[in-house]
């Protein structure tokens, strides 16, 4: 990167950052663990970065970092992704819960995950 | 042709970046949560796709064994990892998440050297710094969380000392780099002394002060993507890495905010060990013992109830017969609600997530300011677990180490059932007045084995 490319990326930067403040400050307390997970799965993200060393004829050293770079970021995106998922799932409204009690039946028992 | 290529590219970017602020969005709100998270998952399938189709790509045979493995786990944890782990698994995650940085960064100084300019230089060597210690940071911290190491804060003399003079020598290793690109070894040496200051940043750290090191730990792996992001100049990197670098600072300061503490003083305060010697200055009085069926009781007969969760329902997995209990006493008649105090547990949230799956309806779970001026006509607050969020010194004793914390004020209500598994003192060390209050009972024994004999009782009241 040369320094004339440094100011637009600076620009993305801190627009990004002020979004970003914008944004989640409005997640309300109740979703704070999704909503670490799913900041998590998109900060995988580095996926991207990831691929083109794993992917691009370097030496074999470049390439096996690559490799554990991209089974770590997909890692983070597969589970993280998947996980934020099964929590959000859960969140239910207090008629949806009665809904699926009905349908079940029976109280939760401590099955679960 | 190389053109449309690029133009691709950076389009499957843009989308990726703009569908990941809308899911940032959606998450305002439960009912658009998952909506939100969908339009994400497209935006990184996008993102991949496009990179895919970069032009430095020669071979793919490393990239699918990657995705393949990755995905693999992934998918593997996502499935069977428990709620209760859900500390671990996110402190787990930054783990993968930093290293995959570090490791990118590495790659590239590897390959390129002295020839990346100072620029890409400075950016690079921020994101392997970062990197390196957060993974190392976030193992230890899972390390705790999973019991594999304890819990207490590990301290011992001039650690400050040590920790800065280690920070100072990482620093200095950096502005060698930097002014010297071509020294490879100073390099290494920075990651590795990287790596080690990330184990002693966590050592000195209680469990109980989890929720701020998960969320700052988070916030360091968003900043490393980001570093990334500078580093390859790719802007999509960039934003996705600050927004979470930003959600992960924005989760801390409200997590230090709710234990009324600076952030320098969770990280170098060592909180607990110093702590002790200061509170024992004389707690007296007796603890009451409540029987089962005056508990029963008390519930059963009741206008409202208030439940409090701490850790200890998630140590003893005893949300679901929480939830049975509260079932059981609102077909009674009995008004139930849950106070959720912002560091119950041991991240941000924690408790939420495991109420919700043992399918309590989110409008029944309150934030602290919502629900204490409630307590005063609370009939039973049932206490779970929890110990320092609920310590009225923290509100009456300016002497207390934890004075000025926000609490759930769960001494005002009309009478308090204590469920706790031993006499012993909370996490931190600190004796509570409450449980040597007139109106307190407690129960002792394990909350899950309690609560299911309570449910029983209640019934035949």
């Amino acid at each position: 990167m040369s320094l004339e490319a440094l100011i637009p990326a600076f620009y993305v930067f801190a627009l990004a950052a002020f979004l970003g403040y914008q944004v989640i400050s409005r997640v309300p307390p109740l979703l704070h663990t999704p909503l670490m997970s799913a900041t998590n799965a998109i900060s995988g993200i580095s996926l991207v970065g990831s691929i083109v060393i794993a992917g691009a004829g370097g030496t074999m050293v470049a390439r096996i970092l690559g490799f554990v770079a991209v089974t770590c970021a997909t890692i983070n995106v597969v589970g993280g992704f998947g996980i934020t998922d099964r929590m959000l799932k859960m969140f239910k409204r207090k008629d949806a819960v009665a809904v699926k009690d009905k349908e079940t039946g029976v109280k939760n028992n401590g099955g679960g995950a | 042709m190389e053109l449309y290529r690029t133009l691709f590219i950076e389009f499957s970017y843009l989308v990726a970046s703009i569908l990941f602020i809308l899911g940032l969005k959606g998450m305002s709100h439960p009912e658009t949560a998952r909506r939100g998270m969908h339009l994400a998952e497209f935006g990184m399938l996008m993102a991949v796709i496009g990179t895919l189709l970069h032009h430095e790509i020669v071979s793919y045979e490393w990239i699918i064994a990657g995705l393949l493995v990755g995905s693999t786990i992934g998918a593997m944890m996502a499935i069977w990892v428990p709620m209760t782990a859900m500390p671990q698994r996110t402190a787990l995650s930054h783990a993968f998440g930093a290293f995959a940085a570090a490791l990118v960064g590495i790659a590239e100084y590897y390959q390129h050297g002295a020839a990346l300019g100072q620029v890409t230089m400075t950016a690079l060597c921020f994101e392997v710094m970062l990197g390196a210690l957060t993974t190392t940071g976030s193992l230890m911290a899972f390390s705790k969380l999973q019991g594999l190491v304890r819990g207490t804060p590990m301290t011992w003399k001039g650690q400050n000392v040590f920790n800065m003079t280690l920070l100072a020598a990482t620093i200095g290793c950096f502005v060698y780099v930097l002014i010297v690109p071509t020294a490879a070894t100073i390099f290494y040496v920075m990651i590795g002394l990287a790596f080690v200051f990330g184990i002693m940043l966590v050592l000195p750290i209680g469990a109980a002060d989890m929720p701020v090191v998960m969320s700052l730990l988070n916030s360091y792996a968003g900043l490393a993507a980001a570093a990334t992001g500078f580093a390859l100049s790719n802007n999509v990197l960039i934003i996705a890495g600050t927004l979470d670098g930003f959600s992960g600072f924005i989760l801390s300061i409200l997590m230090c905010r709710a234990m009324n503490r600076s952030m320098t003083n969770v990280l170098f305060g060592a909180f607990g060990s110093a702590a002790t010697a200061a509170s024992t200055d004389g707690q007296q009085g007796d603890m009451r013992e409540i029987s089962l069926d005056d508990a029963a009781v008390q519930l059963a007969y009741a206008n409202q109830v208030i439940f409090v969760p701490g850790y200890g329902m998630a140590n003893a997995q005893a949300q679901h017969i929480v939830r049975e209990l509260a079932e059981t006493l609102e077909k009674r008649g009995v008004s139930v609600k849950y106070a959720i105090h912002p560091v119950a547990g041991r991240m941000p949230g924690h408790m939420n997530v495991l109420l919700a799956e043992a399918n309590v309806p989110y409008s029944s779970l309150y934030e602290l300011e919502q629900i204490n001026p409630e307590f005063q006509s609370t009939d039973v607050a049932v206490v779970i677990g929890a110990n320092d969020v609920v310590n009225p010194d923290a509100r009456d004793n300016p002497k207390s180490p934890i004075a000025g914390m926000p609490i759930l004020e769960v001494d005002r209500a009309r009478s308090v059932i204590v469920l706790k598994r031993g006499k012993g003192k909370g996490f931190a060390g600190i004796e509570n007045p409450l449980f040597f209050k007139d109106r307190t009972g407690m129960l002792y024994g394990d909350a899950k084995d309690s609560l299911t004999k309570l449910v029983q009782a209640v019934q035949h009241a």
